[in-house]
C-alpha cells in the first residue's frame, strides 16, 4: 500500500474528492438505467470499478472510505434509507472479502472482484432476512450468487482494463 | 504488460464457481419447484409474525394494512400472487413476477412484507419458522 501521508492534507482532500465524485456519478448512472434482471436487488455495481481501482492503485483506507461515502450520499440523492442500509451491508461484507483476497498476494484484480460481488450480494441477503425477519429470504441466495458471479465479472475485466492503462499514473 | 489473469486465478474461479454450482443443486433438491397445485395458498409475514393465509384458488385483493395504512396489495388471479400495489418508492415488489410454484415468494424490503408460496405438503423447514 502506497502512503500518502507525506502528501499536503489539501492534495489528498482533493485527490480523493475527485474519487468520490465519480463513484458518485457511477451511482447515477446506475440509477438512471433501469436494470431488471427479474430479481430485486440485482445491479450491476459500476461504482465497485471505483472501488477496485482505489483499492489497487490508491491505499486501502481510502479506497474504503469512498466506498462509504459514496453509499451514504449515494443513498440520500438516489435511493432512500432502506437502500443505505442494505448497501451499507453489501459494501463493508464485499470490501472486506476483495481486501483480505488481495492481501493474500497471489489473486489477480478478477478473482477478486468475482468474489467482491457475490460476498456483497450474500451481505444485502443477511441483512434482508434480519429486517423481514424472514430466514425463508435465504432462497433468493443461488440466483444471488450467479448474478454476483456476472456482474463481478464484467466490473472485473473493466477495472483490470484500467488498471493496466492508466493505473500506474493513480500510484501516488 | 502485466499479465491479465493468472493460474492462481483461474483456480479460484473454478473453485468459487463449483461452490455455487454445489449451492445451486441442493437449492433445487430442498426447494420443490412443482407448480403447488390448486391446494396451494400464499402466506403473507409482516415483520416476522404472520399476517394471513390466502387460498391460490380463489380470485381476490387483499390489502395489507399497518398500522391503519395500507402499504401494499396483493392480487391473486389464475392462481397466481401478484403484488399489485406498494407504498413504497422504488415498488421492487410489483415489479416482480406472479408467484404459483411453491417457495418463491414476493418480498417488499421498506414495509417488511413477505409473501411466500406454500404447497400442500408441508416440510420441516415451515413448520420451524411458523
Amino acid at each position: 500500500m502506497k502512503t500518502t501521508d507525506s502528501t499536503p492534507l489539501r492534495d489528498k482532500v482533493a485527490y480523493l474528492g475527485v474519487f468520490l465524485a465519480l463513484a458518485l456519478i457511477c451511482s447515477y448512472v446506475e440509477s438512471l438505467i433501469p436494470f431488471y434482471f427479474g430479481i430485486p436487488g440485482v445491479k450491476l455495481g459500476l461504482t465497485n470499478i471505483v472501488v477496485v481501482l482505489m483499492l489497487y492503485c490508491v491505499g486501502t483506507k481510502e479506497a474504503f472510505a469512498i466506498s462509504m461515502l459514496r453509499i451514504v450520499l449515494a443513498g440520500f440523492l438516489f435511493g432512500n434509507l432502506f437502500s443505505i442500509l442494505y448497501s451499507l451491508a453489501g459494501g463493508i461484507f464485499s470490501f472486506l472479502v476483495m481486501y483480505l483476497l488481495k492481501r493474500t498476494g497471489k489473486l489477480g484484480v478478477l478473482p477478486v472482484s468475482v468474489a467482491g460481488g457475490m460476498s456483497h450480494n450474500i451481505g444485502q441477503i443477511a441483512v434482508a432476512a434480519f429486517v423481514v425477519e424472514n430466514i425463508n429470504i435465504f432462497y433468493y441466495l443461488p440466483v444471488l450468487l450467479v448474478a454476483g458471479i456476472i456482474t463481478g465479472l464484467l466490473i472485473g475485466v473493466a477495472a483490470q482494463e484500467i488498471i493496466l492503462r492508466i493505473g500506474g499514473r493513480l500510484k501516488r | 504488460m502485466k499479465k491479465r489473469i493468472s493460474r492462481n486465478d483461474v483456480i479460484f474461479l473454478v473453485i468459487l464457481l463449483t461452490a455455487t454450482a454445489g449451492v445451486l443443486v441442493a437449492y433445487e433438491r430442498t426447494v420443490t419447484r412443482a407448480d403447488a397445485g390448486a391446494s396451494a395458498s400464499v402466506r403473507v409475514t409482516v415483520d416476522g409474525s404472520v399476517y394471513g393465509t390466502y387460498a391460490l384458488g380463489e380470485e381476490q385483493e387483499i390489502p395489507i394494512v399497518q398500522d391503519g395504512v395500507t402499504t401494499n396489495v396483493l392480487t391473486i388471479r389464475d392462481g397466481k400472487a401478484d403484488m399489485t400495489e406498494a407504498d413504497c418508492p422504488d415498488k421492487l415488489c410489483v415489479h416482480q413476477k406472479a408467484i404459483s410454484k411453491n417457495h418463491e415468494m414476493i418480498v417488499c424490503l421498506p414495509n417488511k412484507v413477505v409473501v411466500e408460496v406454500t404447497g400442500s405438503e408441508d416440510n420441516g423447514f415451515d413448520s420451524i419458522a411458523r
